[in-house]
């Protein structure tokens, strides 16, 4: 990077963190939701990221954690509990079942990992769907409320929305920190060479059920914003469908990089509404954009970039090698 | 006892349209390490190709065999150029996303062009029951049985006692020796797409009389056909036959005698143990880690 580069980042960082506080301010009802919706789709992607990105396990079970996340948050919060302590619980759930979702990963890889991760989220949808004593089956539980922090209501669409806001910055410092930190760095041998990473004695195991569980816990903080969000929850948005989209969200994006989950939560959730004007054919629309993405660039959107900026550090670099050496020569 | 026999028969009728589909899926697998997440998709849409047929006033077997025909080239031959190839250096993952996004593409054009709605789809084989062995079995599980065994009959004919099908073992099993000795791989991968299609619009065409045409049919089917190869084996095609018949019967059994909120939880407990105990399936081999 250049020296300016780094500033310029820093303005970019802040003008889009400071339109995120301000633009929506005069959005309506619906928009609030939508951009809410990006906010916490991008906390869940984010979590896979890790799982899939950083640590390279594939996992279609992570709409199944948030769907954990949601069911305590909305029958802590139902029974008279605050959010944070359903949200702390939440956490703590999907910890511990992601840890245990783990022990697979560190028998099978690739596709046989992606199907136990698969048929687990079809037996969390079951849980969902036929324990009704606790999670109200297909009727589902309403009336869930939103918190007060400080006294502050945040029955409103635009406070809420800032909750949601404020939670994805909290785990995006965390993320940011984590991936920076040695387990990230663990992680990413893990990814990159399981067997090289043993042999420079990383705990593979360990890291392996860490990838998972940290992963999960991400899922599960999501589903604690998701519940008060829509305040009306039942088995349905929990499927494999929604993990299968968040493995979209995460791949499209760029699995891997810090930002990709934000930019494919981003397509994921805004994408439909602004197709929304072809009627019908959104979601078409959609996949066949996906498509076409992937096979321009099977790294998502920030692969592209990638490997914009790759070519134009060699370019720069080859140019100031050409410089160089019109300097010898003219020395000589 | 009569209930456990009815059970079975239509346990493994099921179970035989689940081969079919996944016997077409390990084929993608073992020559083009293709998943396809759109494999029930992919059943999915023949039926309504051939809905579209008869609206247009052809007769019924006129509809059949243009749809078989339409799916051979779009599953097949578009599926493979369009979709496979370009993606095919890219490596396992960026794909299996690829086709989930297909998935939802297929999905959403059926329901967009043609109807949300279940339509009827008319059965090849008569309604009714005959008497076998003082049980009343219906006549519409044993054509499907008939259909589906004669059609893995074949297949296995042709993969194991023909020229071109032992071409087609070779290319899958190690395409650079296939190479040396003079065969022609990329036909032969051509020709697992089209086989593959064609298994599809069969199953379509077995199966939708008795689940009706519906637009989200394809998730469960897709999901028990996953079930069933990778229970069988991933890399085998007996090992999809017999996991499909096992999963069909566990499946109908289960309903009967486990819970009916439960029954789709079985062949995925099924599967999770299958995977951790027996990685390979039932009847597969080890493939080879990597380093």
């Amino acid at each position: 990077m250049s020296g300016f580069a780094r500033p310029l980042k820093i303005a970019l960082g802040l003008a889009v963190i400071a339109a995120l506080i301000v633009v929506p301010m005069n959005f309506n009802r619906y928009g609030l939701f939508i951009l809410s919706q990006w906010a916490v789709m991008s906390i869940a992607a984010m979590g896979l990221n890790l799982t899939l990105g950083y640590a390279g396990q594939v996992s279609l079970a992570q709409g199944a954690f948030v769907g954990i996340g949601a069911y305590a948050a909305a029958i802590m919060t139902t029974h008279g509990w605050p959010l944070p302590a359903a949200m702390l619980v939440a956490i703590a759930l999907s910890f511990a079942v992601g840890w245990v979702l783990g022990y697979p990963a560190l028998r099978v890889q690739h596709h046989y990992l992606a199907f136990v991760t698969l048929a687990f989220s079809t037996l969390a949808f079951l849980v969902f769907r036929n324990e009704s004593w606790l999670t109200g089956g297909i009727y589902g539980i309403s009336n869930i409320p939103r918190p007060h922090f400080f006294g502050i209501a945040t029955n409103k669409p635009l406070p809420f929305y800032y909750v949601c806001l404020g939670s994805l910055a909290i785990v995006s410092l965390a993320v940011w920190w984590l991936i920076r930190s040695p387990w990230g760095r663990a992680f990413m041998a893990l990814r990159e060479n399981p067997l090289r990473a043993q042999s420079l004695g990383i705990d593979t195991r360990r890291y392996t059920l860490m990838a998972f569980a940290i992963g999960s816990a991400l899922g599960g903080v999501a589903g604690a914003l998701y519940a008060p969000l829509t305040q009306y929850i039942d088995p349905v948005p929990f499927n494999l469908s929604l993990s299968l989209d968040l493995l979209m969200m995460v791949i499209v994006g760029g699995a891997g990089f810090y930002f990709g989950p934000f930019l494919g939560a981003m397509i994921a959730v805004l994408l439909p509404e602004w197709l929304r004007f072809t009627e019908g054919y959104y979601l078409m629309l959609y996949a066949v954009a996906v498509m076409l993405l992937l096979i321009w660039s099977p790294t998502g959107i920030l692969g592209i970039l990638d490997r914009a900026m790759a070519a134009r550090r060699t370019k720069a670099a080859s140019a100031l090698r050409a410089v160089a050496k019109s300097r010898l020569e003219t020395v000589q | 006892m009569s209930n456990l026999f009815d059970l079975l028969v239509a346990g493994l009728a099921t179970g035989a349209i689940y081969a079919l589909v996944a016997v077409g899926f390990t084929l993608l697998w073992q020559t083009s390490q293709t998943i396809n997440f759109a494999q029930g998709e992919f059943v999915m849409l023949p039926a309504f190709l051939m809905l579209a047929a008869m609206h247009a006033g052809a007769p019924f077997w006129l509809a059949i065999i243009l749809g078989i025909l339409l799916s051979m080239i779009l599953l097949g031959l578009a599926f493979k150029m369009l979709l496979v190839d370009p993606m095919m250096r890219h490596g396992v993952l960026p794909l299996a996303i690829a086709t989930m996004a297909l998935a939802i593409g297929i999905k959403e054009a059926v329901k967009q062009f043609f109807s949300a709605e279940a339509s009827p789809f008319p059965s090849i084989v008569p309604t009714g029951d005959i008497s076998i062995l003082g049980h009343a079995v219906s006549l519409q599980s044993i054509g499907v049985l008939v259909v589906a065994i004669l059609a893995v009959l074949g297949l296995t004919t042709l993969l194991n006692r023909t020229s071109l099908g032992h071409q087609m073992q070779a290319a899958a099993q190690n395409p650079t020796v296939a190479r040396i000795i003079g065969v022609p791989v990329e036909r032969m991968i051509l020709l697992t797409f089209l086989i593959n299609a064609f298994l599809v619009a069969l199953a379509s065409l077995l199966i939708t009389p008795i689940y009706l045409a519906k637009f989200s049919s394809g998730e469960v089917l897709g999901q028990a056909a996953f079930i069933a190869a990778i229970v069988g084996g991933f890399n085998q095609v007996r090992g999809a036959i017999a996991g499909g018949l096992l999963i069909g019967v566990l499946d109908n059994l289960a309903a009967a005698y486990v819970s009916t909120q439960y029954r789709a939880a079985v062949p995925m407990i099924f599967l999770i143990a299958v995977i951790l105990f027996r990685p390979q399936g039932l009847l597969g081999r080890a493939e080879e880690r990597t380093v």
